[in-house]
């Protein structure tokens, strides 16, 4: 067989809507995610969680329990193997640091794995283990203007403190001002698949099957835990039920299995209850926000100011960037944004879909629609006339920004000239109609990665990287990204994803992974061609090699990249018992090349889903007394079920970003960023109330119609 | 005396006999998918708040996790392995495919399972909670997207794949109903106007 | 969960022989939310008699013209029975408001009359609740309880009762016949559910080990224009934090019969009785209706969150009256 990559010319595959490469799979039931793989002798660990917020472990009374029928293991911290306090993948995690000391940090820590044959076994044991605790006073409320707020020292990221220009100058001057409060609360991430993985030792290897946005990481981040040569930890995640952040990291459960697998010698599979997923995988802290904006006469920005705080656990610090929104999207004269954070006795939050622009987003763009209502401008024009040239902080050129057409096409597509700038007006029936509109922006980030491409002898040719597929549609878009690059069709490319021998690449997060993935692919194929040449005989086992991005990517100008969007919602409220339906929403959005338009809307559209569930749902109960959550299950915690979902159509304008060579900026989770502030903003719009608290559950419609009388 | 807490027992699953040994403790779900290898049924929540073990008993949707397998003997199941006739899809699989109603797949099987359920219920002239009038004088609805988002409310989402699986549910139905099923079914129906793509083999 | 026993019960008097009377033992019906409980650890039974398939799956006509349901009928099958839907619509609406479509097709009539409350503290084991272990407190009157009770509680329990199809068989009078070892009894549904006081561990007036064979509605031909609205924090597939099943006849702009219940506000579907009372050969005006939802009202005391219920109720009443109004004017 000869190769004939050089002799078949194609339409590109990029660009073309397919449906997905595993669909098949997914509705027979064939796909196969982690903790539902067979192997005989697995045994079955059952976490055991703290029930108390804040102290130490006195006693762990594990007889008993090790006497249950069917028990192999009580592993708890004075018998589980050690962990290295080592520095994984994104640096040191001590939330995985599970088993090691009689500290408690929290409500629903991990302070026992009970190990045995049936996972019925496995329950129950772990359920009749008795844990003493010597309990200590907590703190889990958070609020602004906690006493313990401080500003967070790190100066690598966006977390820090960024100012210019005279702030109270310029507020002063200012002819309309806006200083307002805005808070949203705990939210979870909620993939559909719980956590789970199965660990086993194979061949002197520890072979895991998780359920991970980034199997090299995991792996990385095993193998430094437990104190073993990298090479000698595979991690695979074939299928992945969802992920939104919650399984960007290892997480204690995959840590767990491997231990376990260490003890008793056998696979263990290890999972998560639906209850346990809310402590130990992240979560989006609550924030408060304060936003100052100072504006002339018609409502062009003198003064910005950003003000956020949130939570953070006394595990580790994490900061919920959601003032870096603000850097993005609007110019001033004075310009100020902070993310603080306040150390509770809480759970560690973490990623979670668009962690910084989500609730950013809705404080800021419900103050821009504040300011829009009291300079009586229309809030699309505001938007358009504070558009800025350059980075507003950083002065840095935009690789490409299409603001401006998102909004303008978004507002011929959803009527927004027949709108009656008036709040309060609009009625039928019970319901008060209202419409909102909020920008949208995301961070268009990319990670070198590796790939690698081997040309088949059949004339195929097969892609590994270890991307994940979260339901993305990744692996669909990279065989479109592969075949446009080997200038073969599609039906030539077979992708191998998501095992973590197939070496570095970045994980499925941040809207970073399908570029970052080509990128490799591309660096990969050019390697690829380096060595072929047009008629060589390919050998039987075919002709590999691998690529690295990292030239490529270190080579990207230094520009402000984000895609951009508009955001239109339009809402309808009955003041009588304070129900609120979404009842059209449409995101325009600017994010470079599309790869697949099919997955590419299925995406934006969830993004914008959970913008809706933002506005009107999400919201944990925890427990100033016990420090626990009250509800935190699916009956508790409400995501949006379909009934609450309107059609929603995302669409997106032409662009080309001439400064990526894939042109790629990503997708995940710009449809989520400015959605619930459109909602909140068509909420205000339908009644004539402003709700600056999230969820706009109906007992806060009903107290903020009452409050107006 | 004391009591047994495990038993032996038949489960009718997709057609088959299946004899096997099961604690009490054991709910179908996982009978199905630790026992049987039928893991296509999902353990979203395991507490019947998401509606990702959906599978059909004795023709009707229900939620595997709250039902013990030991109860569960002698009636017959079908779980998504079983919706397809034989390498022809279920045409509500087959719309979920082609109008992309699924993002990670995880809810999918107990999506598909529900759906046809709905498509059934409906035919059956079954109301629901966004029917005007439940009066038996008043008819059956026609499955709109309203109704079809009611019905298909027991089914948790998290990618928020809700607007690409009414149209398919939508689009199963008109199959079903069996107006020229193919050819409005290719145009798409006012729900089922997603673009179709073409498929990618790999 | 600990390990438990699981016997088939064929008949009535054999189901109520294995049950007998002893606490270990309970009814497994359609498992909805028995097997919840179950999981959760709350219920920890270790003898289950399933009596799915006793003949108790019939919704029959009585001679006087109303129905006769038995005990295992699904939720589902009740929901669109067409003497249902024909005679008391707000019960068939009830029914398709309440959990799933997956649920109703499980649960049964006689479980959802039993079912527990969904207050977040009675389903976690770590926290107190005086509901489940008595004398233990209640977190939830200084916790969460923006979906507690704002009538008929106590300073021992605030949970409701979190039923749908309840609310309009209390406006119905709806009896619930039993069977015990020492043979067949009824219960008024308003004497089902015990006041909650300082016993909310006792919630119903069944005695130890009965079995629920019947729900009986007798003909209320006012229930022929009736209406069941439910508000809850979702569009669907959640419990509700509001509801109202009504039945109006108006005659010459008159109340002739008027039938009220409410969802979500007590520790079991709560009849309107003060406000039926202050409707009932009046007039069926707006001012009329709000002027009873305020009768009834009156007995409401909130706590801190909670108090937006009274309002929400009092316009659910309202609103559903007024709508009712029209409809019987047809």
């Amino acid at each position: 067989m000869t190769t004939t990559t050089e002799a078949t010319r194609l339409a590109g595959a990029v660009g073309v809507a397919h449906t997905r490469v595993e669909g098949l799979d997914k509705v027979t039931g064939a796909a196969r995610y982690a903790a539902e793989h067979h192997f005989t002798e697995l045994a079955h660990g059952w976490m055991v969680l703290s029930t108390v917020a804040r102290g130490r472990i006195t006693a762990i009374d594990s007889a008993p329990v090790e006497a249950m029928p069917g028990v192999l293991a009580v592993l708890h911290h004075e018998n589980a193997p050690h962990l290295a306090e080592a520095s994984g993948f994104f640096g040191p995690d001590p939330t995985v640091q599970v088993l090691q000391n009689d500290r408690v940090p929290h409500v629903g820590w991990p302070v026992a794995l009970v190990v045995a044959e049936t996972p019925e076994q496995a329950r129950e044991a772990a359920e009749s283990l008795v844990v003493h605790y010597e309990q200590e006073p907590h703190d889990t409320v958070f609020r602004a203007g906690h006493p313990d707020t401080y500003t967070p020292g790190d100066d690598e990221d966006d977390s820090v403190e960024i100012s210019k220009g005279d702030m109270e100058a310029e507020l002063a001057a200012s002819a309309v001002v806006v200083d307002e409060w805005y808070t949203t609360p705990e939210e979870h991430h909620n993939a559909m698949e719980p956590h789970g993985a199965i660990a086993r030792w194979e061949d002197g290897r520890l072979e895991v099957i998780d359920t991970t946005q980034g199997a090299f990481a995991t792996a990385q981040d095993l193998a430094a835990l437990l104190s073993l040569d990298p090479s000698s930890v595979r991690v695979v995640s074939e299928h992945v039920g969802g992920g939104f952040g919650s399984k960007g990291l290892v997480r204690p459960h995959s840590v767990l299995a491997a231990m376990a697998a260490t003890v008793v010698h056998r696979p263990v599979r290890v999972v998560m209850t639906r209850r346990q997923v809310f402590s130990l995988v992240g979560h989006r802290p609550a924030t408060a926000q304060r936003m100052r904006l100072g504006a002339h006469a018609d409502g062009r920005l003198r003064a910005l100011d950003h003000q956020a705080s949130s939570y953070t656990s006394r595990v580790m610090e994490y900061v919920e960037s959601s003032a870096a929104i603000s850097r993005v999207l609007y110019g001033a004269d004075a310009h100020h944004t902070v993310n603080r954070v306040v150390p509770l006795d809480v759970p560690t939050p973490r990623w979670m879909r668009a962690p910084g622009e989500a609730p950013g987003s809705f404080a800021v763009e419900s103050a821009m629609d504040e300011l829009a209502e009291r300079c009586g401008v229309d809030p699309v024009a505001l938007r358009i006339r504070n558009e800025p040239a350059v980075g507003p902080v950083s002065g840095l050129p935009f690789s490409s920004r299409s603001t401006v057409a998102c909004f303008e096409e978004g507002a011929r597509r959803f009527g927004w000239a027949e709108r009656d700038p008036r709040p309060a007006v609009r009625r039928e029936g019970r319901w008060l109609l209202g419409t909102g509109v909020a920008a949208a922006t995301y961070t268009a980030g990319v990670v070198p990665s590796t790939a690698s491409v081997t040309a088949e002898a059949g004339g195929d040719f097969t892609v590994r990287i270890t991307a994940a597929d979260i339901g993305t549609g990744a692996r669909t878009a990279l065989v479109q990204i592969a075949a446009d690059a080997l200038e073969v069709p599609v039906d030539r490319i077979r992708m191998r994803i998501a095992d973590s021998d197939f070496g570095q690449a970045m994980l499925a997060g941040g809207s970073t992974g399908t570029r970052s993935w080509a990128h490799a692919i591309v660096a990969a194929v050019a390697e690829l061609r380096a060595v072929l040449v047009p008629g060589m005989e390919i050998p039987a086992d075919g002709i590999t090699v691998r690529g690295n991005s990292l030239d490529a990517v270190r080579g990207l100008a230094k520009l402000e990249r984000h895609s951009f969007g508009a955001q239109f919602a339009e809402a309808a409220v009955d003041i009588a018992t304070g129900e609120v339906r979404v009842r059209r929403m449409l995101g325009m959005f600017a994010a470079g090349r599309v790869v697949n338009p099919l997955t590419a809307r299925s995406q934006l559209v969830g993004g914008m889903v959970w913008g809706l569930s933002m506005a009107l749902h999400e919201e944990a109960h925890r427990d100033a007394a016990s420090g626990g959550l009250v509800g935190g299950d699916l009956a508790g915690y409400h995501i949006a079920a379909n009934a609450d979902v309107p059609l929603i159509e995302a669409d997106w304008v032409d662009e080309v970003d001439p400064h990526d060579p894939t042109g790629i900026k990503g997708l995940g989770e710009i449809g989520i960023v400015g959605a619930a502030a459109a909602v909140a903003n068509a909420v205000w719009h339908a009644t004539g109330v402003r709700h600056r608290q999230l969820p706009i559950r109906p007992d806060r419609v009903l107290a903020a119609a009452a409050e107006r009388g | 005396m004391a009591l047994a807490t495990s038993s032996t027992i038949t489960l009718h699953v997709n057609g088959e006999r299946r004899t096997l040994p099961v604690d009490h403790r054991t709910t179908l779900l996982d009978a199905l998918r630790d026992h049987l290898e039928l893991t296509g049924s999902k353990k979203g929540c395991d507490h019947g708040q998401c509606g990702a073990c959906t599978v059909l008993i004795d023709g009707r949707r229900a939620v595997s996790c709250l039902q013990f397998a030991v109860a569960a003997e002698g009636r017959e199941v079908t779980t998504i392995e079983g919706v397809a006739d034989g390498d022809t899809l279920h045409p509500v699989q087959q719309a979920f495919i082609d109008l992309d109603g699924y993002q990670c797949g995880y809810c999918t099987p107990g999506q598909i399972c529900s759906a046809i359920a709905v498509i059934e219920e409906h035919a059956a002239g079954w109301p629901s909670a966004a029917t005007e009038d439940v009066r038996p004088e008043a008819g059956a609805p026609p499955l709109d997207a309203d109704e079809i988002r009611e019905r298909m409310s027991g089914n948790l989402c998290r990618c928020g794949a809700y607007v690409s699986i009414v149209q398919a549910v939508a689009r199963a139905a008109e199959a079903a109903q069996g107006e020229s099923a193919q050819d409005k079914s290719a145009q798409g129906g006012d729900l089922a106007g997603a673009e179709a793509g073409t498929a990618v083999t790999a | 969960m600990r390990e438990f026993g699981y016997e088939r019960a064929t008949d009535v008097p054999g189901a109520v022989a294995l049950r007998g009377a002893d606490g270990g033992t309970s009814y497994l019906g359609g498992g909805t939310n028995l097997v919840d409980l179950m999981k959760s650890g709350v219920e920890r039974p270790a003898l289950l008699v399933d009596v799915r398939e006793l003949p108790l799956d019939r919704v029959e006509v009585t001679e006087d013209g109303g129905l006769r349901i038995g005990a295992t009928v699904t939720n589902s099958d009740l929901a669109v029975h067409p003497e249902v839907r024909r005679r008391y619509p707000m019960l068939a609406e009830a029914l398709l408001a309440g959990a799933s479509g997956q649920l109703r097709n499980m649960a049964t009539v006689g479980g959802n009359l039993l079912q527990r409350t969904r207050c977040g503290y009675f389903a976690d084991t770590s926290a107190p609740c005086n509901k489940r272990v008595p004398g233990s407190g209640c977190p939830a009157i200084a916790g969460e309880h923006h979906n507690h009770a704002i009538l008929g509680a106590s300073t021992h329990c605030v949970a409701t009762h979190p039923s749908d199809m309840a609310v309009p068989l209390a406006a119905l009078d709806a009896v619930v016949s039993y069977e015990t070892v020492d043979g067949p009894g009824e219960l008024p549904l308003a004497d089902f559910y015990l006041p909650v006081g300082d016993t909310p561990h006792l919630e119903t007036a069944l005695p130890p080990g009965a079995l629920i064979t019947h729900v009986t509605v007798g003909p209320a031909p006012v229930a022929a224009v009736s209406h069941y609205r439910k508000v809850r924090e979702r569009a669907s597939y959640a419990f509700a934090i509001g509801s109202v099943a009504a039945a109006l006849a108006v005659r010459g702009g008159v109340v002739e019969e008027v039938r009220l219940a409410l969802g979500a506000v007590a520790s079991r579907p709560w009849r309107a009785r003060a406000a039926e009372r202050a409707l009932t050969g009046g007039p069926a005006t707006a001012e009329a209706f709000a002027a009873a939802a305020d009768a009834e009202l009156a007995a409401a005391k909130p706590l801190p969150d909670n108090a937006y219920k009274v309002t929400l109720t009092r316009n659910l009443i309202v609103s559903e009256l007024t709508r009712l109004a029209e409809e019987s004017a047809r």
